[in-house]
Formats: structure tokens, sequence, C-alpha cells
């Protein structure tokens, strides 16, 4: 499902992640660990398109993503991939559905409104949707974020730190819950953290920190 | 939830910095909107006003102030002239035809214009209800005059002597009779009170002999007999204030004022003339009036521009996520343009209302004071491009901060925010 061939990429001449070779299969959940700057956020950027690699080749789903014309990966990233970033950063001029529907609308699919309140609904957020996302709790916000990025029913869900503020509680279920998010849309998971409390929850992982490599940031 | 609801949603996020432009590019297109209004309908009215004079034949003064006084009725006339010396020019080979204007005169701020019928058919008035006067002491109301006087035919009104407001001197033994009232047609014709020019006379003849008023007629019948050639210029060796010419070749208006102002005491002004001087006049007005209306918009779309670029700064992360969830950088590009379409739009249109309504305002204190007849202020095509041309301007001041959306690093933004 995710392929990465000889991947580099770097800022101002300074290479922040070199990966020679890397696949996680379909509906397969996979960690990615390093320290801070180590290029996890990185990697996550360049499986989602945000950014194109100095050298080598991501596959998403069996697409080059950096082959894409510019719209045509945006459009992709729309449909395929679900992004959660660590802060969620919901839109605060719409509603919590609006957010959700935003995401539908923004991948060019049909809003259908029902497939937005089920993904609420699955979260347990639903009675929240006419609220506006900054009255919501951290926990809360989570949810919808989580939703949106599952709304498009997505092939990967790439999670940006998603646990690291929180304390041991709210993490093991933050982590139970993304888990089932992705398993209920057979979504290939990939989380990007420095929380060493989520390695014993996955059966894979991919640690970027080079003994030999200073951290760039 | 569209775009442009979003948009909109964005805006008011931020309201203190729209409102400032949306005020700004207001009042510039109100100004705008104002000196169109004005400028068409004065001109208009100028012109219509003066169709069909070719040349103003009255006492020596100012050119201008003749025409303004006997074509348009704004100005004080610049004296009174035989009729004697006015059937010379009557008679002239090149002149068509000629219409003699008396006045001095004003009933409640409308002039009261001794003439003769030719006057109405000039302005091919027709009568709403009546007849046109056929002796001394009759008159005929303009349409405006009898809606704000209330005075209909079969009612009696008293003139008073002098034409700007009440002197407090009436003519009281002598009231006009009204006998007839004219429809509207848009022309100075509206606002005056037609009565014979021997009703002038009259009126005026008997302050003469208490010897309290200038002269504006000699007694009652004069030498002069009935002269078919004289145009129809009434008979007599009476006074008159001017008289409004119409050639019979176009030819006469290199030679016929000339021979008028070098050969008698008379004075010629052509209406086309003096009324091109007036526009150039009031031209440096105006311009300054446009280039203050331009600074206004050029202020606006400065402001536009402030407002989007920092409202940018606050938005990256919001757009950066639009991106991760599929927005292509051209509906970036596009968010942010509405943006600027929005607050453009609801500048232009609230500038067009409120320009409307100064100018309806100005007109209604303008013919209030007796000064100005401006017609209704209707809506000119060129608003349409005025509006156009303001979120034109909008548009284009919202391009910058468009573009800065556009290239946006996404990824770089989400880093940023660690």
């Amino acid at each position: 499902m995710v392929e990465v061939e000889n991947l580099e990429h770097g800022f101002g001449g300074q290479t922040v992640l070199d990966l020679p070779s890397w696949r996680v299969g379909a509906g397969e959940h996979c960690l990615v660990v390093g320290r801070s700057g180590s290029g996890k956020s990185t990697l996550l950027h360049l499986l989602a398109g945000l950014a194109t690699p100095c050298a080598g080749e991501v596959r998403v789903a069996g697409q080059n993503v950096s082959a894409l014309s510019p719209s045509a990966r945006d459009r992709f990233r729309g449909r395929s991939v679900g992004l959660l970033l660590q802060t969620f950063h919901l839109l605060d001029t719409l509603s919590v559905l609006d957010n959700v529907r935003l995401a539908r609308r923004l991948a060019g699919l049909p809003e259908d409104r029902a497939r937005c309140r089920e993904v609420l609904e699955d979260l347990g957020v639903v009675e929240l949707s006419r609220a506006r996302p900054s009255t919501l709790s951290h926990g809360q916000a989570q949810r919808v974020a989580l939703a949106r990025a599952v709304v498009n029913r997505p092939r990967v869900i790439l999670a940006d730190e998603p646990t690291s503020s929180l304390d041991d509680g709210s993490c093991e279920r933050v982590a139970a819950l993304i888990e089932a998010e992705a398993a209920r849309h057979g979504a290939t998971l990939i989380v990007a953290t420095h929380d060493s409390r989520l390695r014993g929850r996955f059966e894979r992982s991919l640690s970027l920190d080079a003994p030999d490599r200073e951290p760039a940031r | 939830m569209n775009a442009l609801l979003l948009g909109l949603r964005t805006i008011a996020r931020r309201p203190l910095p729209a409102v400032l432009t949306v005020l700004l590019l207001m009042l510039g297109i109100a100004t705008v909107v104002v000196l169109l209004l004005f400028q068409q309908e004065f001109e208009d009215r100028l012109g219509r006003d003066a169709r069909g004079i070719d040349l103003v034949v009255g006492a020596k003064g100012s050119g201008l102030q003749l025409v303004l006084s006997a074509v348009f009725h704004i100005d004080v006339p610049t004296g009174n002239v035989p009729l004697s010396e006015l059937r010379e020019i009557a008679r002239h080979p090149m002149v068509a035809s000629v219409i003699p204007l008396s006045l001095g005169d004003a009933y409640r701020g409308f002039r009261i214009v001794g003439t003769t019928p030719a006057y109405v058919d000039h302005y091919a008035g027709q009568l709403a209800g009546g007849r046109l006067w056929e002796r001394s002491m009759e008159a005929v109301l303009g349409s405006r005059v009898a809606r704000e006087t209330g005075l209909r035919t079969g009612s009696s009104f008293i003139g008073a002597h002098g034409l700007e407001g009440d002197s407090g001197f009436h003519h009281d033994e002598d009231p006009y009779r009204v006998v007839g009232v004219l429809r509207e047609t848009g022309t100075v014709l509206d606002r005056l009170v037609l009565v014979d020019s021997a009703s002038v006379w009259e009126v005026h003849a008997v302050h003469d002999a208490s010897g309290t008023m200038p002269a504006t007629g000699g007694t009652e019948g004069g030498s002069g007999a009935d002269d078919p050639a004289a145009n129809g210029l009434p008979a007599g060796d009476k006074e008159v204030t001017t008289m409004l010419v119409r050639y019979r070749t176009p030819v006469a208006a290199i030679s016929l004022p000339r021979a008028i102002n070098a050969g008698t005491k008379l004075q010629a002004a052509s209406p086309a003339q003096e009324t091109a001087r007036l526009f150039q006049l009031v031209g440096t007005g105006l311009d300054a009036f446009r280039a203050f209306a331009g600074v206004l918009i050029v202020a606006s779309a400065l402001s536009l521009f402030i407002a989007l670029w920092h409202a940018l700064h606050e938005q990256r992360y919001d757009l950066a996520v639009m991106r991760t969830l599929g927005a292509s950088r051209g509906r970036i590009l596009r968010f942010v343009l509405i943006q600027g379409a929005v607050l453009g739009v609801a500048g232009a249109v609230l500038g067009t209302a409120l320009g409307h309504a100064a100018g309806w305002l100005l007109a209604e204190w303008l013919a209030r004071a007796r000064s100005l007849f401006l017609g209704d202020l209707g809506w000119v095509p060129e608003e349409g491009l005025v509006v156009a041309g303001a979120v034109l301007i909008a548009l284009v001041a919202a391009t910058v901060p468009a573009i800065r959306a556009y290239r946006l690093d996404v990824a770089t933004v989400l880093l940023e925010r660690r």
C-alpha cells in the first residue's frame, strides 16, 4: 500500500530524511519513531504529496505521488489520504459538521451529509454537529479531527504525534480510537511519534534515528 | 456551505478591516455616482431647456447672465429693452422666429413670465386642463408650479415683485386668474407662471404711476401697429426683458450676434456658447471632486490589500489545512480572490445606493431653494461601469495576497506550528 524507494529529502542542503526502502502493506498499522527533527513529519508530508522528495520514489495505493500533476496530487490526497495533524486545526469559521463537509467538498466528492453525520456518530460527537470548534474540549476536537480524516474513506491514514500531549489514560484511549477507525475503513495506518508509550501497540515500526546523524532541528 | 459562504465567514471573523474597506469604497463610489447623476441630469436639463434657441437678445451685461436669466430662469435679468429695437432684429431676414419674455415678478419663488403662446409651443407644452391665456391678467401654470402651490384653474394669486423669494412688495391690486395648467414637459416650462406680456405692463404701470418701481413699459397704446413682419412680437413701444431668437439659417450664427453687439444698444448671447463656457467653469470644480473620489477609491483598494494581507497571515494554517484536505492551489487562490470580490461588491452596491440617496437629497434641497431644478435622477448607464470598475479594483488589490496564498508551502506551515 505504501512503498518507498531510495527516498531522500532535505532542506537547505541538509539531509533530513534518508530511507532506502520501506513498505507497509494494505491494512497494516505501522509506527514511525524518532527524535524530534529525525524527519517523521517530513516523511508524512512526502507520503501525502505535500512536499516533493529530492530523490527517490513514493508510492501510495499504487500511485507514484510525485509523478502526479499538482492538482491531481491534491485530488489524490483529498480522496485517498486522511491526515490527522498534531494540532487538529479545525476551521473555527465553520461548525463541526461543516468542517467534515468541507473535507468532502475539497476532495471533489459529493457532500453527502448522511456520511458526514455517520462518521461523527461513529466517533460519538454527532450531538456537537452545530458547535464551533473553539468551544470543544481537547478530546472532542480530536474526535472531530479524526472524523474529518476518515470521512472520505481514505486508503491511508497518516497521524502526526496524536498522543504526545496526553496523559497515559487518554493516550491509551486515543491510540485505540485511531486504530479502530483505521480498521473500520480498512485503511493503512501510519503514526509518526516520539511517544514511547505507543511502541508496544503496533505490530510494525520504523525508526528514523540513525546513530551517526545529528538532529537537524 | 460553498466557497462564497466560507469567504463571507472568513471576512466576518475580522470585521473591522473589512468594514473600513467597504466604507472607503462606498464613499468613493457614492461620490462618483453623485457626480455622474448630476452631470448627466445637469447637461440633459440645460440641453433640453436651450434646444432650438439660437440666440438670446437683451440689455447689455454679461452674456452668461443673459442666457441664465432668459433661458434657464436662474439668474436675474440684465435689464429691459424697448420693443422697437427688438423689432428691428425680428425683421432681419436671417431670423426665423422670435419669442419675447418679460420678467420681474414671481409667485412663491416661481417666475412669472410675460410672453406669447409661441413660448409654450417652443417646448411642446400641452394643456393638462383649462386653456391658454387670452387677455391680460390670465395665467397658465407649469406643472410643478401647480403641484407645489396648489393653485388650479379658477384660482387667483397675487405676484410679488422680484425674482428671488418674497420681496415683501406685492402687487396687491392686480390678482392673476389661473385659466390653465400645463402637462409636465421636463423643461423650464414646468416651473414658470406664464402670462400675457401685457399683464406685466399692466401690473407695473400702476407702480410706475406711483413712482416706486423701475419702469417696464410706457403708457398703454403706443405707436407701432400690428406688424406682420415683426414675427409675432407685440405691438407698441413698451419694453420687454429679452427675446429668444431662432435662425433661419446656420450662417446667421456668424454675422448676426456680432451685428447686434456692435451695431445696437442690445446684447446677443448664444446659449450653446454660454453653456459650454459654464460647463468649463463648473468642470474645474467637478474635476476636483473626481480627484477626491479617486483618492477614496485608491485608499479603499489599499485598505483591502492590507486587510487581506494581514488576514492571510492568520489564515495561513487554515489554508494549509484546506490543502491537506485536497484543495488545489487554484482553489486557495480563488478563495482569497472571492473575499476581495465580496468586499468590492459590497462597497460598490452600498456606494451606489448611498450615491442615489445623496443625489436625491441634494436635488430636493436645490429644488426647495428654487435655485436649480433637476428632474428625477434615474439610473445612469455609466453606473454599471463604475460598479464593474470597483469590483475589478478590488480583485486587483486582492491579487497579490491571493498569489501569496497560492504559493503557500503547506509542509513548512504545518511544521512551524510545533
